[in-house]
Parts: structure tokens; C-alpha cells; sequence
């Protein structure tokens, strides 16, 4: 609790945190739809944004406010699990590399600093491209988690190193504490930070890759996504044919949720960051 | 000598192991999947009404297995994977049967490395002295706010500023053409209009790719120059009296870059998925494009041979300004 009260001192942290708790609200908003989201024309189509239709209906006759909360709902959905599942991985391949050090860690951190320089982009697509027809929102998630998480595996075996030297953990071995409970009780709180700072990010890296796949024609485009939902938009001509409401309502929802995520994950990291936290106390 | 030893022949056997890790990755990718491109190909071709007789369809199997390079063992299709990377050999491709697909890349290349290479410079230079200036001259009002613009253009991916850039310069405002790379028909060379054409269709894309990358960069060298402030030499020279300018120009910024090269060649492939992405948005027909028509068209070997040679092209790529890296950081040179 004192955590969030100092975190929200931060004006970045508590405009990112406003705007992500809008888009959660408008995600949520999804279950109360009058529309279903895959029916095409239900709506007159092409209608500029009216009390009616708040934000206009596209040229498949639906409307464009109800579409873009099942957007807005899929795409954090597919999101945070693939971030899930991308820190899973950071955390146990960080873990091991660390604890382990040795062949293990050298092969490890090989292995990530070769996915680190390996443009990301081409090898989603590969995978993309052969999981095409099943591209549901578990796949998708699956997909995006299984990659990105080189760099917080680097960060987190650092840390795992430096905290292997401390004194506690010398204190621990010799009174004979297992080493599962040593790294479950006394590493994670060392390392949950970082997960979670790292969490965000990722988060937005997924939302990225999905629309860009998604523009691409890689995804399921049937299931409404902020991706789907520009592809639409995009692959309909709007910009020509003046429909702005449609195209800029994807861009505009995926440029709040970027910039959001983006500034509480600034915010947390100074928060995190020593030297800040000796400014913070020194001001007091 | 020791440079050699030290950095060169390191540098180098990591240069090998990562592009092994990489083509191995591209090798085992179709293999792990429970999708079989061939079934795959044989399925779309059916689908799209074409008849096809049982014998006919076993026959297609076994030459589209070979061209996929999946007959025989695994280990036999990994040697020969191998061979053909070496010769340039990826078959050719589906959909323009029979131009090579190397043909088609190489056709394709030299924009992308246009659009990339001038693109991550500008950004780099740019986002480089502003970041510097901007973290060395705290107090200033205008560089702040260059700081409040790089925080908000920076989390924008590269294709919603390319989305961004095209409604607000190519259709709000119709300065700028909408997408392609010259004036269709017409051919490249060297006069002053059809030089001021390629210029006008470039503009947009450049644009979006760089403006990325000076955000980006502006940023971690503000963070950069910031600590590099505190080192006691810069105390040293300002008790010294030596001029503030010289002061940020030689001792903070020379300092401070170092980082950001190797910084760049971290993000080299992240700019490069970028810039696919971008000539997508504009239509510029780089590797990015042959990329989605290839995908469109489910052109398999097309796909297969961007991926390898992208990767192939980036990890050199890397390895060239990790090269370069001793021309800028003294203490390598002179160990």
C-alpha cells in the first residue's frame, strides 16, 4: 500500500495508471455489448460517430464503440498471458543460469544472446505462418511468450549473481536450508520487482506484435482485436473513403495503451532504482 | 597481436556460433510443427478449385517435399539445408514459378538497406546530440521539451507512426505520395526528377523509421550523459576552466557514446523488423514487402529465403560495427 501511495506521487505513474484503468473499463464494457462482434451488419453501415453510434459504425455494419471494447478486451487478454508466459520462462532460465553458473550458464546466456540479436520479427512469422488456421487467442498468447524474454533473463540471473554472494545466503547454506526454499523465500522478493517492471514491458511488446501480425494477415482476423480491427480498417480503404472514425479509433486506443504502459513502466523502474529511492528518501 | 587474440578471433567465433544458432532455429521451425507445409501447399492448391487426381497429387508430394528440402533424415535434410544456404540456392519460388527466390531478394534488397541504413544513422546522430545536449544542459526550457516529445513518440510501434505519418502528410495534407518508390513505369537513373521523385516517395518511410530511433536514442544517451556529468574529470576540467563547449563535445560526448554503439547493434534487429513493417504501411518494395506478398501468397520458399538471408544479413551486419567498435573506443586500441 505505501508502495502505490509513493508510486502515485509520480505524475507519469498516475496518468499511465488513469489511462490503462479507462481501457480496462472500456475492455470490461465488452460483456454489456447490445452487438455480437463477429455479425456483420447489424448497424447501418458507414455512419459518422452520433449519439446513436458513439464512435460511427464501418463499412461492414458494425458499430465501431462496441467493436473496439472486444478489441480492447482480446488484445489485453492475449497480452498479459503471453507476458505470463514470457516471464515464466525469463525467471526459470535466469534462475537456473545464475544459481547453476558453469557450462549450464555459459550455454544459457549463449543461447538468449543469440535470440537477442536474431530479429524476432522473422521468426514470428515463421511460426506464424505455419500455425496460421489455428491462431486463437491461447495460440496467440502462446506464440508472443514464447519469445522476447532474452533480455530479462540477462537482468534477472545479474541480480541472482550478486545475491548468491551475500552474506544471508552463505548463512543459509550452512544451517542447511534446501536450496528450492532458499530461492523461493529468499530470492523471489529480491526478484519480483524486476519481474514485474519487465512484466509491462512485454505487455506492450505483445500488443505490438499482435497488430503487427494482425496487419500482415497472420492472425485469425475473425476474432476482434486492435490488430484485426486496423487490418479491417486498413484493407477497406478508410483513409480514402473518409471513414477517419474507423481507422483512428485502433490507432488511437493502441497509442493510449502504449504510451500508458510505457510511463508506469518508466515510473516503476526509477521507483526500483537505488539511487533514486536515496533521492526519494533524502527529499522527505 | 593481442587485439587479435583478444577481440577479434572472440568476436568472431560468437559471430559463427550465433548465425549457427540462428539458421538452426529457421532449420527446426517447419520441422516442429504439426503442420506439414506440403500437406499445407496441396490443401490451398485444392481449395482453390483446382482437380486433382490421387496420382497426380502423390506425384506433386514427392517434388514439393524435395524442393522443401524434406526428404530423407533429418540429418541429411540439415546437411543439405546447409549446402544450399552456402550456394544461395532456395529454390524457386511458388508463385512467380520460375524466378529464384535469391533473384527476387536481390531485387529487393538494396532498398531495404537504403531505407534502413539512412534511417538508423539520422536517428542515431540525431537522437545522439539531442539526448546529449538535453541531459548535459539540464536547465534549458527548449530541450526539455524535446524530452516531454521523445517520451511520447517512443512506445509508439513503427507501423502506427507510419499509419500516423500517412493520414496526417498523405491524405490531410497532400504533400507526400501515399505508398510505392517511384512513379509506376518509370526506371531508375540518375536525373534530377526522377532523383527528387525517389526522394518524395522515401520521405514518409524515413520518416517514420527515424523519428523512432532519435526517441529512442535520445533517451538512453540523456540517461547516459547524466552520469557520465558526474565523473570527477568533468569536475576536474570545469576547476580547469576549460570551455563548456569543449567540455561536452570532447570529454562528456566521446565518453557517453560509447555505450550507444553497442547499444545499436543490439537493436539492429529490432529496427530491421521495424523497417519490414514500414515498407508494408508504404508499399516500398523492399524485402519487407516481398515479404507480405509472400505471405499473402503463401509462398513458402520465397518466405524461407527472406527469413535466412535476413538473418544471415543482420548478425553480419552486427558483426561489422562490433568490428568497427575499437576505431571509436581508444582503450581497445591501444591494449
Amino acid at each position: 500500500m505505501k508502495t502505490l501511495r509513493e508510486l502515485f506521487r509520480d505524475s507519469r505513474f498516475s496518468l499511465g495508471a488513469a489511462v490503462l484503468f479507462v481501457l480496462v473499463v472500456l475492455a470490461l464494457l465488452s460483456f454489456f455489448s447490445p452487438y455480437d462482434p463477429t455479425e456483420w451488419r447489424v448497424v447501418p453501415r458507414d455512419m459518422p460517430p452520433s449519439w446513436e453510434h458513439l464512435l460511427g459504425t464501418n463499412s461492414m455494419g458494425q458499430d465501431v464503440f462496441w467493436r473496439m471494447t472486444f478489441a480492447a478486451r482480446n488484445s489485453l487478454i492475449v497480452a498479459v498471458f503471453g507476458a505470463i508466459i514470457s516471464r515464466a520462462i525469463a525467471v526459470t532460465v535466469g534462475l537456473v543460469a545464475g544459481y547453476s553458473g558453469g557450462i549450464v550458464d555459459r550455454v544459457l546466456m549463449f543461447i538468449s544472446d543469440g535470440f537477442m540479436v536474431i530479429p524476432l520479427f522473422l521468426i514470428l512469422v515463421l511460426l506464424a505462418m505455419l500455425i496460421r488456421e489455428h491462431m486463437n487467442l491461447v495460440n496467440m498468447a502462446l506464440l508472443f511468450g514464447i519469445v522476447g524474454w532474452p533480455w530479462d533473463t540477462r537482468l534477472i540471473r545479474s541480480q541472482i549473481l550478486s545475491l548468491r554472494e551475500r552474506e544471508f545466503t552463505y548463512t543459509a547454506i550452512l544451517s542447511g536450508t534446501p536450496t528450492r526454499k532458499l530461492i523461493f523465500n529468499e530470492y523471489f522478493p529480491f526478484i519480483i520487482p524486476l519481474v514485474l517492471a519487465t512484466f509491462i514491458n512485454h505487455t506492450a511488446f505483445v500488443v505490438g506484435m499482435e497488430m503487427t501480425l494482425a496487419l500482415i494477415g497472420l492472425t485469425d482476423l475473425t476474432i476482434p482485436t486492435l490488430g484485426a480491427m486496423l487490418q479491417w480498417a486498413v484493407s477497406y480503404q478508410a483513409i480514402l473513403l473518409g471513414l477517419w472514425w474507423w481507422l483512428s479509433v485502433p490507432i488511437g486506443v493502441a497509442v493510449a495503451l502504449f504510451v500508458a504502459l510505457y510511463l508506469v513502466s518508466v515510473s516503476i523502474s526509477v521507483y526500483l532504482d537505488p539511487r533514486a529511492r536515496i533521492q526519494r528518501v533524502g527529499a522527505r | 597481436m593481442r587485439f587479435v587474440r583478444r577481440y577479434l578471433v572472440p568476436r568472431l567465433i560468437q559471430y559463427v556460433l550465433v548465425l549457427w544458432l540462428g539458421i538452426t532455429v529457421i532449420f527446426f521451425i517447419p520441422r516442429l510443427m504439426p503442420s506439414d507445409p506440403v500437406e499445407a501447399q496441396i490443401n490451398t492448391l485444392l481449395l482453390q478449385g483446382t482437380f486433382l487426381g490421387p496420382a497426380v497429387v502423390e506425384e506433386m508430394t514427392g517434388i514439393l517435399r524435395e524442393m522443401y528440402g524434406l526428404k530423407g533424415g533429418l540429418l541429411e535434410q540439415y546437411v543439405s539445408f546447409w549446402r544450399r544456404l552456402f550456394s544461395g540456392d532456395f529454390g524457386p519460388s511458388l508463385f512467380m514459378f520460375p524466378t529464384p527466390v535469391i533473384q527476387l531478394i536481390g531485387q529487393s534488397l538494396p532498398w531495404t538497406v537504403g531505407l534502413l541504413l539512412v534511417s538508423t544513422v539520422l536517428g542515431w546522430i540525431i537522437g545522439n546530440i539531442s539526448g546529449g545536449l538535453t541531459g548535459y544542459f539540464r536547465q534549458s526550457r527548449i530541450l526539455r521539451v524535446f524530452d516531454g516529445m521523445a517520451m511520447f513518440v517512443r512506445p509508439i510501434p513503427y507501423y502506427i507512426m507510419a499509419l500516423m505519418l500517412i493520414i496526417l502528410f498523405a491524405y490531410l495534407l497532400p504533400v507526400f505520395p501515399l505508398g510505392g518508390a517511384l512513379v509506376i513505369g518509370t526506371e531508375f537513373s540518375f536525373t534530377w526528377s526522377i532523383v527528387w521523385n525517389l526522394f518524395k516517395h522515401a520521405f514518409l518511410p524515413l520518416m517514420s523509421l527515424s523519428l523512432l530511433g532519435v526517441a529512442v536514442n535520445h533517451q538512453t544517451m540523456r540517461l547516459i550523459i547524466q552520469n557520465v556529468k558526474q565523473e570527477d574529470y568533468i569536475w576536474y576540467a570545469k576547476i580547469g576552466a576549460v570551455k563548456e563547449r569543449t567540455i561536452f563535445a570532447r570529454y562528456a560526448m566521446r565518453n557517453a557514446i560509447l555505450p550507444q554503439i553497442t547499444g545499436l547493434t543490439l537493436s539492429l534487429g529490432q529496427i530491421f523488423g521495424g523497417a519490414l513493417i514500414t515498407e508494408i504501411v508504404f508499399s516500398y518494395p523492399g524485402i519487407g514487402w516481398l515479404l507480405f506478398r509472400a505471405i499473402i501468397l503463401t509462398d513458402y520458399n520465397l518466405i524461407m529465403g527472406i527469413t535466412t538471408i535476413s538473418i544471415v544479413a543482420i548478425i553480419t551486419g552486427i558483426l561489422i560495427i562490433d568490428l568497427l567498435y575499437p576505431l571509436f573506443d581508444p582503450r581497445i586500441r591501444f591494449k
